[in-house]
């Protein structure tokens, strides 16, 4: 069994709580600047140099891109021969977050509990989703999910019989329907299949892709290009003024399904699409 | 165009959709929670923490200053969330909002009958809004954190006017124009 002390841990979150706030992924941007060519809004444009100008703004003075540094979602692979030691694993991971955002001067903004609303002051707790791998290595990802794109996420109990035009339907009206809410240029993430939870888990793990990348399975790979494709041409736009470019990219991620159901769920990230991973 | 605080009817008479400001002087910070306790007060029949009279609310809850800075990352959260409240606070004199995303028919409603414009800056240009933002007060609510109600001065913020006092809605207009039929 490889060792791996939860002090190690900590640091590593800590670090990649503070380096995803500060800096947009280089996919992220290229796929910006492509959108500009093909954006006719005047306004849209502007929008989305701004979006730029802000990105190289925080990498440059080390400040959050987002004022809403999100709730903090962990993604852990843990490798079967791998021993924790040194203490308990998700206290480690939150003490990681609790460290990160208060020496990275990101905002806190989770409240302990959803009715009482008192904020906890530290972003702690985070959302932690594990999986357990063959090896004896651990990944760690890093993915704060900003409120404003969250609220525009949904999942929907579909009938077999609703097929593929029912999820393509779906997917086009959620993303019409959120118009300039969830601050576009989005990311759709697209879970099919699974069961309630799983599908919702599906879209949210589809929005840690690189742009541009397809889904392998040329299937689907062909749905996400038909998506773009269509909710490109909801005239939306940058920031919901309407304009050419509404979404950066869509990502799918399927699993089985019961007989009875066709789960579908749709994840949407803004275009401070942030997330950072680490092997240990 | 550039435009100055406090703002009263002829300034917002001069202002349509899609015109784009750069805004300077004194905006009050107020998101979720603020709003509510601010509707409490105005339903209660108290005095509100500041005279929202000729005044702009900055739907927003920024990040912490890092050492040397005023503020944090601050750029405008998501406005329907304030839609509940905003006509009472328009009702006594609020001249505009800014914030991301589009306003229900109640809020178009009242900005046309008390005269107030609607403005958008961009979502998630945090750190670049930052930078138009001179000084920071706390005015209300300090146990809020991020959403206490600060009072910024800013230079130059740069927004655009999504709703006029005409009922105009860019929101409507810009989505209709681009809009492709598949």
């Amino acid at each position: 069994m490889r060792e791996i002390n939860v002090q190690k841990i900590t640091e590593v979150i800590k670090r990649l709580c503070m380096e995803t706030n500060y800096y947009l992924g280089d996919d992220v941007v290229e796929a910006l600047k492509e959108s500009l060519e093909i954006e006719e809004s005047p306004t849209g444009k502007e929008i989305i140099n701004q979006i730029l100008e802000n990105s190289y703004i925080a990498r440059k003075e080390n400040v959050a891109m987002c004022q809403d540094t999100g709730f903090t979602v962990v993604f852990l692979e843990l490798g079967q021969d791998v021993n924790i030691i040194g203490g308990n694993f998700y206290e480690a991971v939150n003490e990681g977050v609790r460290q990160g955002y208060k020496e990275g001067y990101l905002r806190k903004s989770i409240v302990s509990d959803p009715l009482e609303r008192k904020n906890t002051g530290d972003n702690t707790p985070a959302v932690i989703h594990t999986k357990i791998v063959p090896g004896d290595k651990l990944k760690i990802i890093i993915a704060p999910k900003g409120g404003g794109s969250e609220n525009m996420s949904e999942v929907k109990m579909m009938a077999p019989a609703q097929g593929i035009q029912g999820v393509e339907d779906f997917v086009v009206d959620k993303v019409s329907r959120s118009g300039g809410n969830p601050c576009p240029p989005v990311i759709v993430g697209v879970g099919i299949g699974g069961t309630f939870e799983k599908c919702a888990s599906l879209a949210k793990h589809a929005l840690l892709r690189t742009l541009g990348l397809r889904n392998p399975n040329p299937f689907y790979a062909d749905l996400e290009k038909r998506l773009l494709e269509k909710i490109n041409c909801l005239g939306i736009g940058p920031m919901g003024l309407g304009g050419r470019v509404t979404a950066l990219d869509v990502f799918i991620e399927t699993f089985p399904c019961h007989i009875a159901s066709l789960p579908v769920a749709v994840n949407l990230q803004c275009h401070s699409a942030r997330h950072k991973e680490l092997v240990i | 165009m550039k435009f100055s605080t406090p703002l009263n009817n002829s300034d917002i008479e001069r202002l349509k959709v899609g015109d784009k400001l750069l805004l300077s002087g004194s905006i009050y910070t107020g998101r979720d929670a603020a709003h509510k306790r601010l509707i409490e007060l105005i339903d209660n029949g108290e005095e509100l923490p500041l005279n929202v009279k000729g005044q702009i609310i900055y739907y927003a809850g920024p990040a912490p200053a890092s050492p040397g800075k005023v503020i944090g990352s601050a750029g405008p959260t998501t406005s329907y969330r304030m839609d509940p409240y905003a006509p009472k606070l328009i009702a006594l004199g609020l001249k505009g909002m800014i914030g991301k995303g589009p306003r229900s028919k109640d809020v178009i409603e009242a900005m046309k009958k008390y005269k107030a414009v609607y403005f958008v800056a961009v979502g998630g240009a945090g750190a670049l809004i930052s930078q138009c933002i001179k000084k920071v007060d706390i005015v209300a609510y300090e146990d809020l954190g991020p959403e206490a109600i600060r009072c910024l001065q800013v230079e130059d913020f740069p927004v655009i006017v999504a709703n006029d006092c005409y009922g105009r809605d860019l929101f409507k207009e810009g989505v209709e124009k681009y809009r492709i039929n598949t």
